[in-house]
Order: C-alpha cells, then sequence, then structure tokens
C-alpha cells in the first residue's frame, strides 16, 4: 500500500527533526494527534497542527500527558492512525496508557523528545535517559519496539517506519530523540507518496456476529475492526479471552497475554534494524544510537584513518535489541565501546548479550551535551591496545 | 410488557444490548447499578440511538463493569481514565455517540480532572456517574462523595473530608445538562438518560446506588432494600433547583431532578468552524513554507 498524497510534502526541505517528526506522522498516514505541550518536543505539534486543516487531521490538546495518549487509544480504535508526542515528564506520565495500549494490542505511536533528568531536569538538553523507561516503564510483562533516530531525515523515515510497526504487530511503538536532534536543521528528502509503503490495518471482515476481538492470526496478531462498524466489540485492560471479556484465571494470562511478548519476540528478526560499517574486519566496534551516532560514527572513521581496524554498529530499533547480531559480533571483537547520553542503559543489553566474550568500554555523558567525537576515538584506540578480557563494562568518562 | 419466549427461555426485552453470554453479572445483591444499566439500555431504544454508532467507555471499580455487559463498541480502560478515552473515540469520529459509564471513585477523584476539561471543551457525551458513596470493589474505603462522618474501612472514625456535589461541579465546569436520581427512580431516571442521550454536549447524569454490601452495612443502614425506602422517604424531586444546594449529607434529605438544560456550541462545533474559517481564509500565514509549495 502506498502513502496517500495528501499528507506527503514531496520534495526537498531543510527542516529541523522535529518539523521531520510532524512530517513523518503525516506521510505515513497519522490523521490524530493528542498532545501535552512540553519543551522540547512542542514543535512537532505546531507543524502538525499548521498542516492538520489541508491534510485533514485531527487533534486535541488534553488536560495532561495521561489524557493525551489515552485520546490516542480511543481515536486508533476509529481506525485513524494516531499519535502523541512528549518529553522526559510526560513520558513518566504515559506509562500508565503505554501499558493499556499493550493490553488492548492498539496501534499507535509515541514520540519522546528527550530531555535530561530525573525529575524536571534541564529542558531544554539532550539526553537518552528514558531508554529503559520506554522498554520497562509500564507495570507487568510486555514487548514494545522502539526506534531512535540521528537526524532530521531519520525523523521523518523512522516515524513511518513506527507507524508500520505498530500496525503490523498491533503494539505501541517508540520513537526516542533528544532535545538535540529535535532542534537539529538538516536536509530532508520527502519521497512522492508512490514511493513511501503503508503497511495497512489488517482488518477483520467476517460476519459481524463472529468476530473476536484477540483471536490471533497464526503469526500471533489479532484482527482489528473499527469502532461504528457495527461489530458491537468488547475490549478491556485486564486479562482477557479471544471475545475481549476478563477472565480472571492464570490460564487465560498464559493464553492471551504470553502472545503479548511472543508476537514481537518472534519477529524480533524481521522488526531489528541496524546499520553496520566496517565491522568485518574490526577489533573494536562501536555500538551506538540516536545522537551519540553520529560522533560514534564520524570516531570509527578518525579510528581508521589512524589505522584501527574499528566498525560501527548503529542500533535503529533499539528494542527489540538486536541480540543475535551483538552476540555474534562479539565473539570476534576485542572490545565493543559503548557511548551513551546516559549513565548507562543499553550498555547493559550489550554485555548481557555479549555474554563476557568481550572487553565493553562504556562512554557515558550523562550531562548536558552531546557526545563528542575525541571522547569516542581515544576509547576506540585504548580499546584496540587490549588483549585480555579484563571486565565486562569499563567506565570512562 | 409482554414476555418473549425463544426455545422455552425467557427473553430479556434488552437482550439485543446487552451481552447475554456475560451473564450473571458480577454485581451484588441489591445493588443499585444494574437498575442504572436497565434504564441506560431503555433509553437507548427510546431516544432511537442506533447501536452500531455508539460506543460506551468505563473507567474501573463496580460501575466500570457496565461497558462489558452492554452490547455496543465498548471499552472497559484505565481507572478514572474513560472521558479522556472516550474524548479520543469523539474527536476521531465525530459520527459516533459516546456514552461515557463509571463510578463516582473513578470519575470524581482519579477522574476528577478529565471530567472537569471535558465539561469545559463541552465535548458531545453523555457521562452517567453511578454514585454510592463509597469505593466498593476494593473494599469500602472512603470515596470523594462519601458524606461527612460515614464509616469506610479507611474513615473508621467517620469520614471527615466533606464530598464532592457532582452537579455543581458539572454545572460549574460547563455541562450543559445535569440531573440525579436514584436507582429508586427508574421511570424519571430514563427519561433523564433519554433526554441527556438527545442532547448535544457534555450531559451528566448523577444515578444514587445503594451499596448493600459495603456502604449500608459499615453504616448499618440494613440492606439494599432498606436504602431503597430511604431514598422514598427522603428523595425531594426539585427540577431546576441551584446545584449550589445538591449537597448529601450523612442520611439527609437527597435532592433530586433536573437542575440543568442549556445550551453552549460543542468542542466538534466550535473545532469545525475553525476549521471552516482556516480553509475558507487561508493560506494560514502561520504555515510552514514547504507546505505553501515554497519548499
Amino acid at each position: 500500500m502506498k502513502a496517500d498524497k495528501t499528507g506527503v510534502l514531496t520534495g526537498s526541505h531543510v527542516l529541523t527533526g522535529n518539523e521531520a517528526c510532524a512530517e513523518g506522522a503525516l506521510a505515513a498516514g497519522c490523521r490524530f494527534l493528542g498532545l501535552y505541550p512540553i519543551v522540547p518536543s512542542i514543535e512537532v505539534s505546531k507543524r502538525f497542527l499548521q498542516r492538520a486543516p489541508e491534510v485533514g487531521a485531527t487533534f486535541i490538546q488534553m488536560e495532561d500527558e495521561i489524557s493525551a495518549l489515552a485520546a490516542v487509544i480511543g481515536a486508533s480504535w476509529t481506525g485513524k492512525k494516531s499519535m502523541t508526542i512528549t518529553s522526559g515528564p510526560g513520558l513518566s506520565l504515559m506509562m500508565e496508557h503505554l501499558g493499556l495500549g499493550v493490553m488492548l494490542e492498539t496501534p499507535c505511536v509515541v514520540a519522546d523528545i528527550q530531555m535530561v533528568g530525573p525529575g524536571l531536569g534541564l529542558p531544554e538538553h539532550p539526553a537518552y535517559g528514558d531508554m529503559m523507561q520506554a522498554r520497562w516503564g509500564s507495570h507487568g510483562d510486555y514487548e514494545i519496539v522502539a526506534l531512535s533516530p540521528s537526524s532530521p531525515q531519520e525523523m521523518f523515515d523512522f516515524m513511518i517506519k513506527a507507524f508500520n510497526l505498530s500496525e503490523r504487530y498491533r503494539v505501541p511503538v517508540a520513537v526516542m530523540s533528544d532535545a538535540y536532534i529535535s532542534q537539529l536543521k538538516e536536509t530532508v528528502v520527502i519521497p512522492s507518496a508512490g514511493e513511501i509503503t503503508i503497511e495497512p490495518r489488517r482488518y477483520f471482515d467476517g460476519p459481524r456476529d463472529s468476530y473476536l476481538p484477540f483471536k490471533r492470526d497464526e503469526d500471533l496478531v489479532p484482527r482489528m475492526v473499527d469502532i461504528g462498524q457495527g461489530y458491537r466489540f468488547h475490549v478491556t485492560g485486564l486479562t482477557h479471552d479471544d471475545r475481549g471479556y476478563p477472565i480472571m484465571f492464570e490460564e487465560c494470562q498464559e493464553y492471551n497475554v504470553h502472545p503479548l511478548v511472543w508476537k514481537v519476540r518472534n519477529y524480533a528478526d524481521k522488526i531489528v534494524d541496524y546499520q553496520e560499517t566496517d565491522i568485518d574486519d574490526a577489533d573494536v566496534v562501536v555500538i551506538s544510537y540516536g545522537a551519540a551516532a553520529r560522533a560514534a560514527q564520524k570516531a570509527v572513521t578518525q579510528a581508521r584513518e589512524a589505522g584501527i581496524k574499528a566498525g560501527s554498529l548503529k542500533l535503529n530499533t533499539v528494542w527489540p535489541f538486536p541480540e543475535k547480531k551483538v552476540a555474534e559480533v562479539a565473539r570476534r571483537v576485542k572490545a565493543f565501546v559503548v557511548p551513551e547520553m546516559n549513565f548507562g542503559q543499553v550498555v547493559l543489553e550489550v554485555e548481557r548479550c555479549s555474554n563476557g566474550k568481550t572487553n565493553i568500554l562504556f562512554l557515558h555523558h550523562g550531562d548536558d551535551g552531546v557526545e563528542h567525537t575525541d571522547g569516542i576515538t581515544a576509547a576506540i584506540k585504548r580499546a584496540s591496545r587490549t588483549n585480555e578480557v579484563v571486565s565486562s563494562i569499563v567506565e570512562l568518562n | 410488557m409482554a414476555v418473549e419466549r425463544i426455545n422455552d427461555r425467557e427473553i430479556h426485552p434488552m437482550e439485543n444490548l446487552l451481552r447475554m453470554d456475560r451473564m450473571p453479572h458480577i454485581w451484588c445483591p441489591t445493588c443499585g447499578i444494574g437498575i442504572a444499566v436497565t434504564a441506560f439500555t431503555a433509553a437507548l431504544e427510546k431516544a432511537k440511538i442506533d447501536p452500531n454508532m455508539a460506543a460506551i467507555v468505563s473507567g474501573i471499580g463496580c460501575t466500570g463493569r457496565v461497558a462489558g455487559y452492554v452490547k455496543l463498541d465498548s471499552f472497559h480502560t484505565t481507572h478514572g481514565r474513560p472521558i479522556a478515552f472516550a474524548t479520543g473515540i469523539k474527536v476521531a469520529n465525530p459520527k459516533m455517540k459516546v456514552i461515557v459509564f463509571s463510578g463516582d471513585g473513578d470519575l470524581m477523584a482519579i477522574g476528577g480532572n478529565h471530567f472537569i476539561h471535558a465539561a469545559r471543551r463541552n465535548i458531545d457525551m453523555l457521562v452517567v456517574c453511578v454514585n454510592n458513596f463509597i469505593y466498593a470493589m476494593t473494599g469500602g474505603q472512603v470515596a470523594p462523595t462519601t458524606p461527612l462522618a460515614a464509616y469506610a474501612t479507611t474513615s473508621p472514625y467517620g469520614c471527615v473530608e466533606p464530598p464532592f456535589n457532582i452537579p455543581y461541579i458539572a454545572d460549574s465546569s460547563g455541562a450543559v445538562y445535569v440531573a440525579r436520581y436514584t436507582a429508586l427512580h427508574v421511570r424519571r431516571l430514563t427519561n433523564a438518560l433519554t433526554e441527556a442521550l438527545n442532547k448535544k454536549g457534555f450531559s451528566v447524569v448523577e444515578v444514587i446506588s445503594p451499596c448493600g454490601m459495603y456502604y449500608s452495612r459499615i453504616n448499618r443502614l440494613g440492606d439494599g432494600l432498606d436504602m431503597m425506602k430511604f431514598y422514598h422517604d427522603n428523595v425531594e424531586i426539585r427540577h431546576g433547583e441551584d446545584t449550589k444546594n445538591l449537597d448529601i449529607g450523612f442520611q439527609t434529605k437527597i435532592i433530586c431532578g433536573k437542575f440543568v438544560d442549556r445550551e453552549r456550541p460543542s468542542y466538534m462545533e466550535r473545532y469545525n468552524q475553525w476549521l471552516s474559517e482556516v480553509k475558507s481564509t487561508r493560506k494560514n500565514p502561520d504555515a510552514p513554507k514547504g507546505a505553501e509549495g515554497e519548499g
């Protein structure tokens, strides 16, 4: 299915990450935005609202982030692709409905423009402190998908990808950007509608009285219907059976809720997306995502110029984590260098998947500012000199 | 009403609007929620609402289970958020008739903020708030509606917090239709719900309901039937009463009736008006350059 051309601003534009976020959403077919204002994400709404009338999109500014995501989930059940945007404290408030979105298997996208925390933090400054929260922040066991763009162009591309994955697997998808990418202005090339592939919502089209909202296809993803189509279905946030009726037994938890995890884990190979550069002969591989990936890729080039066999593994999807790839690379490199704009979140996954097979040098940047190339280059040099596994994580500052 | 029979089984007159495969329901004997549901389904028919074009959203709690029993597109959502969820439905598909059916704890405590803001925006929806003065599903804790001095498991020395007067909050926040009846007033309640379903804008119907299991037991008020007797003896119908005067004390007189019925442009009316103005006067001066074809 190709994109509806009304939402696609085909051409080459100079856009900020936030503007590209809104354009990506519109190109993906997003027609509902539930929002609550917060710096540094608010320009996404501004752009979306300016474009809404001509595109036929609707929006509402709710009274808080809790209600913003609640409205998005409600709107998604009307058949409109729906999203919300937020930052730091807003994401914390959205955890309640991220869980509801998972349980009701509602396609929706949450763009999180991360800022420095905790608490009120530094609202205009970049950080990646929400990575684990996006994965684990709501109570209970679940899987979600999270993408992390490194440029306004990727912001645009990943929003489309986010909506497609969300529709395909009926799972909320988080797009984890930050205050830096959101304000960064770069050229964004928007293809024509015909060149944008859109994953259509998978509908049930059988007789009205035979619809079971949580009856799973072979791929474990149930089919949807829209509100107002006459199916008169029920869904609940409680543990439920195929009919969407609450069933308060452990057996039902296993039957109907375990697939919430497996429908993502089983297809992780299809969902996972990364970009590898020069890793075939590498001694040291830098694993990075988001804004830090910009510095990381430059550092790898510098290291190669200095004669070090360095490579880069840039994670486009952070959740599900590319376990197989990291485990495979861990067996044949001297070290991983993991720069993160936090005090160590995704590095824990790298450590888990490396399983002690390689050294891990972690560069944290938990304070204000963006990861610098020089620090990563120095870490690559240091890593390349180490021949034995000394410990799983060495922190560099 | 004549009782229909199929295969020697009595057919409930509201069977086409109820999920009979979910019966029996979970509500306790002498609870008033079932009466509120009966009045509501009767009102859906009386108001000639197309059941295929109506969605019902509930929060959490005893009344939160209503959405599961009513055969419309129905959503059992998070605690306190059904109004926010329903707002998304209404704005994304304004053709839907949207009903929120939930309890006093859900709508007035954890969901209080959503309640006042939906009223302020005048979102076109009917909110049915069943008020049993207590958190019943969790075992009888004090609610934002528990009358002063009444006992609850978390007010063992009597409630020290003054309760909310729900019609007053609805009125002052901007609701266009506000009524209150008890579970005893089935006919009046059905009529009020019918009127409210046909009203454009944010309508609130409060249903005072006996809780025979917790509220009346902890307070030694007898069972649900005794509560009905109490309503019979102590309810005064006063249409048009100033909502300021509708406080409910512990075992004091309860004033019922229709208090507010007025016109205000609904959220979608204002939204569409704005939209047509933008479209006719446009281009929006604030529009991004790319959108004007200069990109």
